[in-house]
Parts: C-alpha cells; structure tokens; sequence
C-alpha cells in the first residue's frame, strides 16, 4: 500500500496470526478427502456440493468482504457454464482450457457490468444485478441457436482431464477435479482475504468515507474485487458444465441467485468458511428433504430463510464462533 | 393503435399492483420481495369467493383486498416489524423467504394449474372503433388505475394522515416526539400497501393469470417499476408502469424475438441515467 514511504512501526503480528492456518481447517478438508472413501456411491452430489461451494465462495468475496450485495450472481455462473459447454462442444475439450474459458468469459463481463453495479445505493445495485441477469437469461434463452434455450445445450464433449483421466459414470474424475479446483480456488481466495488489499475491501464495507482518507482507492478496489468474484462464479459455472456434460437454462434463473445468498447467509459470511459450510447443509438438506416431495423443501427454505435473519444473522459460522471450544474459531 | 391502448391497459393493471410496492418500498423503505404474494393472495380469495361462494365480481375483489390487508397487518405486527431497522440485505432475504413460502403453501392448497376466473357480463366485450378495439375489462382497469392513482395522491399529499406518514418515514424519532404513533401509522400503511396488492392481484388474473409461481414471475416488474418511477412516488409509479406496460407489449407484438429483453434494458439505462428514479425525491433527509 502507499503508505510505505512513511514508514511506521507497525504491528503486524496480530494479522500474521490470524491469517496461519488453525487445526480445524486442517481437519475440514482432510473431511473433504476422507468424503470420497467414506460415500464411495454419492460422487455425484459431493461434486455438485463442491462446485456449489465454490460457486458461494466467490459471492462471499463480493458480499461479504466487499459489502455489495448481489441479486443476479447466477449470471456470472451462466456464463462460464455457457463458455466452456460452447468450447468443448465446438471442439476445444480440454476441461483446463474450458475453466479458463468460463473464468476470463466471466471476468469481463464482471469487469464491464461493474461499473453500472457499482453506482448507486443498496437498493440499485439489487436492481441493477438483477436486471443485468434477467438480460442475459433473457439471451439464452432467445438466442436458441447458439444456447439450445429451453432444451439446454446438448453436446458436450469432455476429454479426459491432463489426457489421463476420462470422467467416469462414478463421478470419480469429478469429484477429485471439482474438489481440488475448489481448494486451489479456495486457498487463493484465503490469501487474497488475509493481504492488505482484503483488509482495505473490510474497510470500505465498515466504512466507505473513511477509506479514501487512509488512500484507498476505493472504486478501484470495488471493481477488482467485482471482476474476481465474476470469475470464481464463471469457474464454477465451468465445472458444472464439464461434470455433468450438458448446459441447462437455469444456470441463469433468479432462483439460482437467491439460493446462494441463501446459502451464503445460513453458512455466515465474510469468512470463506462459511461459504463451504453453507453449501453443505443446504445441498444436503436439499438433497434429503426434496427427495420426500420438492414442495416441502420450498416452504423449509423459506422458513429457514425467515428464522435465520431474525434470530441467527451470523449463520452457521456465527453460531460457532459462541461455543466456548478451546480450539474453536475467533473472528 | 390497439397495441398502444393493450400497452395502457397492461400498465395499468402493473400499476395497481406495484403501487402497493411504491407504499411500503418508497414509504416505509422496506424492500418487500414478498410484495407478490400478498397479490397472490388477493388473487386466491377473489377466484375462490367466485367459484366456490359465488359471489358477485365488484364484491370479490373488495373483499380480496381486505383479506390481502389482513394479512398485512398480521405479518407486519408479527415480523416485518423487527426487521424495519434492518439493512435492505436481511430484508431481502427475509422478504425471499416469505414469498418461496407463499409459493409452495399456494401449490400446497391448489396445485399448479391456473385458476379461472370468470367476469360478470357488463365487463366483457369489445367496443369497436375505427382502428381501434376497446376491451371493457382493460377500460374498467384504466378508470380503477386513474381512480386510485389521484385518491391515493391525495392521501400522501393532502390528510393528516399523509403527512404524519411522511413525518415518521423521513424521523420516526422526532414523529414520535410530536406525538405521531410511528407504529401505528406504519401498521395501516403497510396495511395499505398490501390491500393495493391484493386488488392488483384480484384484478389482474384475467390479464395475468394465476397459479403459485406468480409471486417469482412478476416480482421483477413490480421492482422495475418502483426503481424507474422513483420510491415512494406515486405518480412516478403511474408514468412509470405505463411505459412499461407500453414498452412490454409493444416489443412482444413487434419484435417477439426480443421479449423480455427490452423492459431490463430499458431499467437498466433508467437506472443509470438516474439513480433516484425518474421522479425521485433527491435524498430528502
């Protein structure tokens, strides 16, 4: 930061301490590892979860770190899903090259449509996100051509992953290609939490007039932040694609933006780990509660939705943090 | 011609509706996604009391109207009301909450076919003029939408009760020192606001139809709506539905390649252009 020039004795090590890796965090993604031997026959839904997962991190990054909220995150995941389906299905295969793809795809228009979202108030940036989704949902579906609209896009190809492991019937492949891509993703978006530009983007959330008398450049730091999360959400929206080998319109649909944030507030955000954990309850009440009848599962949702912003504003993760364990989380 | 006057008509109904939303968005500056199922619901009570009770047209929709403020009233007691100093985020979200609610409790007691609504004799028809085919229905929700959008101009701008709205809006703390029962006055305008979205809803299923996705479907518009015609205005709410309506209808008949593409579009530049809408009040605090 630009502070250097005068430099004071500052102490860092609070922050170094709190950006070190705690036992518990170890022992949630060996629980990751673990997952794979332990439901050999639900592949399928943990990878699902994973890309979720990752899908709610990079929501997390924009809505819990940066503070603008978000009603059309769905978009982005859309547009990556599109990308690396067209890719493949005109015959570039490769699953990296298609992650690429969906991330840059999505990076763009995140850096483009930026600067609309980022004027305004709260309530604007709602209505600008969502109308900017519901456009290109809208395109989609219209341009059948090119998307399949309503049927989805049909075709797509995937060659086998490093040209060694073809995706399987068992989600295998998968499941070890959404999970890993989902850590390296996962300890980039850590790193970037924990560096001064993170704690600026905290800073403008707390207090947007301050940050620019300590030299933040804060729209700057807004749109950057904006474009990262547009990519994370493309990526995932690439695994999907790649893992299930078919593009359906819903990719884009309002309801994929709301369950996210839906997701995102019953795991607690701004910290990456609620995120992760969010996704895990909600997939896996989702996949258990809809097997009895889909309408139930709605009207759960939304009473879960109701309850946890009266009585649980923190989430999961909040509820944690309360609980007197020796090696529990701090802030 | 008819396509202007379909534009209109179809406005018209977005107003009844939305206006509901400008009262309690714009007012009261609660974001109320749920603002569709209180329409909802006002369409459920006026197509039952028709099937089942019988009940003539002009009596069901009153009566839908009032059943929507009930509920109002007893959701804004119960809930809304702790989240009023909450940030437009948990509101959001709760708001999402109650309308995914409303949906599978619709779907629940009715299932996912349309429900019919059939109208009283003296409302169905054409007029026909040169070059012109008039719908009495779509006059009957002109002349309502006209109605409402002075009655209620007059109300915000004009009573006591306007202006102790207004008061306890801009500071519910001095409203209060005055002597303004802040709850109280928040409680009938939501009341209000929902009983508008119930007529809406009532209203509108012979244009709209009816079934439990109906709060998702159109909640984008009754948005659109507000955040173009400025919160809290009502006849920003007016201009502002008529366009839409026009625009919407216009680009479905012309160019149905297009859709729905046209109305985001056009929010999007609105919102651009002018962030408080086009007859915002600029930040009257």
């Amino acid at each position: 930061m630009n502070q250097m020039n005068h430099r004071i004795a500052l102490d860092l090590d609070p922050l170094r301490k709190l950006s070190a890796w705690r036992p518990a965090e170890y022992a949630f993604w060996l629980l990751t590892v673990a997952a794979y031997f332990l439901f050999p026959k639900s592949l399928a839904l943990m990878s699902q979860i994973a890309i979720t997962a990752l899908f709610a991190l990079s929501l997390d990054l924009i809505l819990g770190y940066a503070g603008i909220v978000s009603l059309g995150h769905a978009a982005f995941f859309g547009l990556g899903a599109y990308a690396a389906g067209l890719l493949s299905k005109y015959g570039w295969g490769d699953p990296l090259l298609g992650l690429a793809a969906g991330g840059l795809v999505a990076a763009t228009v995140g850096f483009v449509t930026s600067f609309l979202v980022l004027r305004g108030t709260d309530l604007t940036r709602l209505m600008v996100t969502l109308g900017v989704s519901m456009m290109l949902y809208e395109a989609a579906n219209k341009l059948t051509d090119f998307t399949g609209g309503v049927d989805g896009l049909q075709g797509v190809e995937m060659q086998p992953l490093l040209g060694m492991f073809g995706f399987d019937l068992y989600s295998r492949t998968a499941y070890w290609y959404s999970l890993v891509v989902l850590f390296l993703m996962f300890w980039l978006a850590r790193r970037l939490a924990h560096s001064p530009f993170g704690l600026s983007l905290r800073g403008i959330k707390q207090n947007v007039a301050r940050m620019p008398a300590i030299g933040a450049p804060v729209h700057g730091r807004l749109v950057a932040i904006y474009t990262v999360g547009a990519a994370y959400a493309g990526v995932a929206g690439a695994l999907l694609t790649q893992t299930t080998q078919f593009v359906s319109l819903d990719v884009m649909a309002f309801s994929r933006s709301a369950e996210l944030l839906l997701i995102l507030v019953l795991g607690g955000s701004g910290c990456l780990y609620g995120a992760l954990i969010g996704t895990v309850v909600f997939m896996a009440a989702h996949h258990f509660l809809a097997d009895i009848n889909p309408q139930y599962w709605q009207f759960w949702l939304g009473a879960a939705l109701v309850l946890i912003v009266l009585f649980a504003r923190d989430g999961i993760m909040g509820l944690l943090r309360k609980l007197p364990v020796p090696g529990g989380k701090q802030a | 011609m008819t396509v202007l006057f379909d534009g209109i008509a179809s406005g018209m109904l977005l107003f009844l509706i939305s206006v509901g939303l400008s009262v309690t968005l714009g007012l009261m500056n609660f974001v109320n996604l749920a603002h569709g199922a209180f329409a909802m619901l006002g369409g459920y009570t006026c197509a039952l009391l028709l099937s089942r009770a019988g009940l003539p047209f002009l009596l069901a929709v009153p009566l839908a109207a009032a059943t929507a403020a009930a509920a109002g009233v007893v959701l804004e007691r119960t809930l809304y009301r702790r989240l009023y100093a909450a940030s437009h985020l948990d509101q959001v979200l709760f708001s999402i909450g109650l309308m995914f609610m409303s949906i599978s409790t619709a779907h629940y007691f009715f299932g996912a076919r349309q429900q019919p609504v059939v109208l009283p004799e003296f409302l169905r028809g054409q007029i026909q003029l040169p070059g012109l085919d008039i719908g009495i229905y779509r006059l009957f929700l002109i002349a309502v939408g006209l109605c409402l959008a002075f009655g209620l101009q007059w109300l915000v701008s004009r009573t006591r009760f306007g202006a102790q709205l207004r008061a306890a809006v801009d500071n519910p703390r001095i409203a209060r020192g005055l002597g303004i029962d802040v709850d109280r006055v928040f409680t009938l305008t939501f009341a209000l606001g929902s009983a508008l979205a119930g007529l809406g809803g009532a209203l509108g299923i012979e244009m709209l139809g009816l079934d439990p996705g109906f709060p998702v479907k159109y909640i984008v518009y009754f948005l659109i709506v507000v955040a173009v015609g400025g919160s809290g205005n009502i006849k920003g709410s007016l201009i502002a539905s008529l366009m839409l309506g026009v625009f919407d209808v216009a680009g479905k008949y012309y160019l149905p390649q297009v859709g729905a593409f046209v109305i985001y579009a056009v929010m999007v530049v609105m919102l651009i252009l002018r962030p408080q809408g086009l007859f915002g009040r600029s930040a009257a605090k």
